[in-house]
């Protein structure tokens, strides 16, 4: 498929749509297709057929719209009207009222809610608007345009220029400068290259890379075909849980589709470009979302890190050179291909630019996915776009980075949210999970939970990992069953430090920081639970009289 | 190859490019405490003994896989490094049943020499006191996991020398086990071979010839690094 | 020059300690110059007095009744020694510690071909769970590992403690030594 086959097919399907009055579109992510929003979908066809009006409405499938703990979700276009926590059992009444131009009041949700009006979408644009199943959909909505440019072009360095002046960073969590990584592969000589994409996310209560795929697999392709022919890589892996179903699924059909369309695989759009995906299930192991022991799990090792230097970019896939980046990331790289990378670093504050997505969760008003510009603040995002705590609680804290980030208390609420900050505060951007923690909470229990989670997730290889995220777990749970004592405080401060710096891989290195944030902004709770203690007192006490 | 140099504890020291700094170090007299390095097989950077303090960087670096470079200052036995490594070993007494009294490894174990070398004295964690089997299936070997601390050194050596891999891992983190072939009984494992090298490699008693009492398993540390050499001797003079 | 206190006890032990302990042999002659034995398996005394300087203590807390004793120890002396490593680390009391008590007892009593399988209890101490090292329970001032100690590590020890300086006892042992 050449460019100009490309707007045929753009335009061939645009002038489909353009036929329909209305366009309904169904939320077919995780969250609203448990909830039966597929029931939903072939009821709604069965009603627009029975009625005749197959020729006026279009129902059809989108990726997720965000608010996942209102769904189904349903989407009615031109007139914008969003209902939520739709069944099969309304689908006759939607029908109706569209055709009596009324509106369903009894399941409207206001589109004008911060929740929507606030976002500002790069990796997400197309989520909720295009069929994640429909290459077609996402040619119309300009998609593989990216890709076709920078073939045409012919000019891979224009095209690592563009990413580098982006300033796009890591949206796995490390924030390490995309632009650089492609470049420290692009100058190997040494071939063949890989390139792959991390869709092993795995922190708890996150859940934007599963989002993106399941929305909107093409830009993900689009951005690996993109690294892929910048870096001279012709073989690129996607590494995406086994738990991931639906993902898996959508990048199947995905791949499929474009490498029939020639987007995929030899000689790609007439040109001598050939690259072609293949897909590795991660059998759900956490530390395989770290770039190392990713690898080995896709060279069908033990999923364990090894140590770096050498780096992926150097010695990666059976010690070829490596390109490795994160799928929020490269589903950004078609955007900034497509309208500059001076247009994406307009967006942001500081060394961090344009978008990210985050997952809202825990104690909040409006669960969900959303994408925000860098530099937002913490209190926009949960006061405003996430409707803030509900049930008249108080904000306590807010986590990101699940196991290995930390938390930020209230009164860092208006911080702006950036890798730089939020690792002053002690917290890290991570892959984007945010949860809310009101104030029935206790932040012990919450460090425990994400111990336990690093604990279950360590490899084994190091010891510092292995058994000293067991002795902070054993010491945290002394800590929550009150049997505490001040020496304890001080062994979890000290095991701290040293399975922070002497553990392997990022795993260990981060998995003490919910501890450590939480021992900087909730010490009180530490030292509450020693003085509950009834043992702690009397141990002090019985030393010599 | 080039002559490089560089100073470890103080003492200016040439090296050759391509050495690691534990090779160099130990080259040059300087003890590097160790428990997953088995002279002979892959580095795998994984007990976290080795850390060493490198100048221009707050990371610790394994001296066992990190390649000694032109002008790198080194320390290795600076308090923090001290102090962490005596913290590795506590965790390691407090992960597994190790009763060293009634060890067949008893005064040859390198786990607990390296205690001794660390002053530790006693243990500052909670005993996990998991329950283990012991795998005595084989005819002439025994696996005691109550002693295993997952150097795996022994995987390696079955692996890398003597090609059986009849040795690997399975689970995870403090569940992790030392398994023969698909996890069947040691005497089951078909593609053992019988050599004893694991035993040998071995480093506490977790491995050990049967019938032997406390104290009486001593391990030959040259079988492995001897053979290695022998190897690389006839692989050059063919 | 007044003499210093010093007690011995065991708990979950086996006594090898202080047969260690007797094979300072002349040198404890030399000891008994410093030292008066307030307390000890080895002298006639009943009750842990008050007032003592150091105590040796052998073996791990593995019933109520260790428990009761080493608050007491605790309580009375000045300085608590961990003598040997079942005091350290639980040692052979603690190879029951991953079954836990009650199996072992039944596994013991009850399990076994024996005319009545009932596990005793009747005026006897309760186990713990678990074998526990001294430093579980209360504040232990000095270890001095070893199974047993050998009579030169507990002189070196000793001497060392009675000069008033801090000792290092890793030249003469270990755990297990």
């Amino acid at each position: 498929m050449n460019l100009d086959t490309l707007t045929l097919v753009s335009e061939q399907y645009s002038d489909e749509l353009a036929n329909y009055h209305h366009l309904i579109h169904i939320c077919a992510g995780t969250g609203c297709t448990s909830a039966n929003s597929m029931e939903l979908l072939d009821r709604l066809n069965e009603v627009i057929k029975s009625k005749g009006l197959q020729d006026v409405i279009l129902a059809k499938m989108v990726g997720c719209m965000g608010l996942c703990a209102e769904g189904p979700v349903v989407n009615i276009l031109p007139d914008d009207i969003l209902y939520r926590q739709v069944t099969p059992e309304d689908a006759e009444e939607i029908i109706d009222h569209l055709v009596r131009n009324e509106v369903l009041e009894r399941l409207r949700l206001d589109t004008h809610l911060p929740f929507f009006t606030r976002q500002q979408k790069t990796a997400l644009v197309n989520s909720g608007i295009v069929n994640p199943e429909s290459i077609e959909d996402y040619i119309a909505h300009g998609g593989y345009k990216a890709l076709l440019k920078v073939l045409t072009q012919g000019d891979r360095l224009a095209a690592l220029e563009e990413i580098k002046r982006s300033g796009l960073r890591g949206r796995g969590g490390a924030g390490f400068s995309t632009g650089m990584k492609w470049q420290f592969v692009y100058e190997k000589s040494n071939s063949p290259k890989y390139v792959i994409c991390n869709a092993d996310e795995g922190d708890p209560g996150a859940f934007m890379d599963r989002s993106i795929i399941e929305s909107d697999p093409h830009s993900v392709i689009e951005g690996m075909a993109i690294a892929a022919y910048v870096v001279g890589a012709e073989k690129g892996f996607i590494y995406v849980r086994a738990e991931y179903p639906l993902a898996i699924k959508r990048l199947r059909k995905a791949i499929r589709e474009a490498t029939k369309h020639n987007l995929l695989g030899t000689g790609i759009s007439g040109t001598g470009f050939n690259f072609e995906i293949d897909l590795r299930l991660g059998a759900g192991a956490f530390v395989c979302g770290e770039e190392t022991a990713l690898m080995q799990s896709v060279m069908g090792n033990r999923g364990n890190p090894m140590p770096r230097p050498p780096f992926p970019a150097e010695k990666g896939l059976w010690s070829q050179p490596t390109l490795i980046n994160n799928v929020e990331t490269l589903a950004n790289v078609p955007r900034i291909i497509e309208k500059g990378g001076d247009w994406f670093a307009s967006t942001g504050v500081g060394k961090s630019k344009g978008t990210k997505v985050f997952a809202l969760s825990g104690k909040i008003t409006h669960t969900g996915l959303i994408e925000v510009p860098m530099g937002i603040t913490l209190r926009e995002i949960i006061e405003e776009i996430g409707g803030g705590v509900p049930g008249g609680r108080k904000l306590k804290a807010v986590q990101t980075g699940g196991p290995s980030g930390g938390c930020i208390p209230a009164e860092y609420l208006d911080t702006q949210v950036s890798y730089e900050a939020l690792n002053e505060l002690g917290a890290i951007m991570g892959s984007g999970g945010m949860i809310v923690i009101d104030d029935s909470s206790s932040m012990i229990e919450l460090a425990r939970y994400f111990m336990e989670f690093s604990m279950d997730e360590s490899c084994g290889k190091c010891i510092p990992c292995r058994a000293g995220t067991a002795q902070i777990h054993n010491l945290l749970s002394l800590f929550v069953e009150g049997k505490a004592t001040e020496n304890d405080l001080e062994k979890l401060e000290e095991l701290c430090e040293v399975v922070c710096n002497t553990s392997l891989c990022g795993l260990g290195q981060n998995a003490p920081n919910p501890v450590i944030s939480t021992l900087k902004y909730f010490r009180n709770e530490y030292i509450e639970a020693i003085r509950r203690n009834p043992d702690a007192v009397e141990r002090m006490e019985i030393n010599h009289e | 190859m080039s002559e490089i140099q560089l100073t470890i504890n103080g003492q200016a020291i040439k090296a050759a490019e391509g050495e690691t700094i534990l090779e160099t170090a130990r080259a040059n007299g300087i003890d590097i405490p160790t428990l997953c390095h088995q002279e002979g097989v892959t580095p795998t950077g994984a007990c976290r003994m080795c850390l060493v303090e490198l100048d221009g960087t707050n990371k610790l670096l394994p001296s066992c896989v990190t390649r000694a470079a032109d002008g790198m200052v080194i320390r290795t036995d600076t308090e923090k490094l001290k102090r962490y490594r005596r913290t590795i070993l506590e965790l390691l007494f407090a992960e597994r049943n190790h009763t060293c009294a009634v060890c067949v490894s008893n005064g040859h174990c390198e786990l607990q020499s390296q205690a001794q070398a660390h002053k530790i004295d006693h243990v500052n964690f909670d005993y996990r006191n998991p329950q283990l089997i012991v795998d005595l299936s084989h005819e002439r070997f025994g696996i005691d996991h109550n002693r295993c601390i997952l150097c795996g050194r022994c995987v390696r050596v079955c692996d890398e020398i003597e090609g059986a891999h009849t040795r690997d891992m399975r689970n995870r983190g403090i569940a992790t086990l030392i398994i023969t072939d698909f996890d069947q009984s040691w005497g089951e494992a078909s593609s053992c071979t019988n050599c004893g090298k694991c035993v040998e490699v071995c480093p506490t008693g977790a491995l050990f010839i049967k019938g032997l009492g406390a104290g009486e398993m001593v391990k030959n540390h040259e079988l492995v690094p001897g053979l290695v050499n022998t190897r690389e001797v006839v692989h050059a003079k063919n | 020059m007044q003499k210093i206190k010093l007690a011995t006890i065991w708990l979950d032990g086996c006594s090898g300690c202080h047969m260690s302990f007797l094979d300072m042999d002349e040198r404890l002659l030399a000891l008994s110059e410093q030292v008066e034995l307030v307390y000890s398996p080895l002298v006639d005394v009943k009750h842990f007095p008050t007032g003592v300087d150091v105590t040796l203590v052998e073996g791990a807390i593995s019933t109520d009744e260790d428990l009761k004793k080493i608050k007491t120890i605790r309580q009375r002396s000045k300085l608590v020694i961990a003598f040997g490593d079942c005091a350290i680390t639980a040692n052979i009391p603690s190879l029951r510690n991953p079954e836990g008590a009650e199996k072992m007892l039944g596994s013991i009593y009850v399990d076994m071909p024996v005319v009545n399988p009932q596990v005793p209890r009747e005026n006897l101490p309760v186990l713990l769970d678990r074998a526990k090292p001294l430093h579980h329970t209360v504040k232990v001032d000095h270890y001095l590992p070893g199974c047993p100690p050998s009579a030169d590590a507990i002189y070196h020890f000793l001497t060392d403690l009675l000069a008033g300086g801090e000792s290092d006892v890793s030249c003469y042992t270990r755990f297990g030594a």
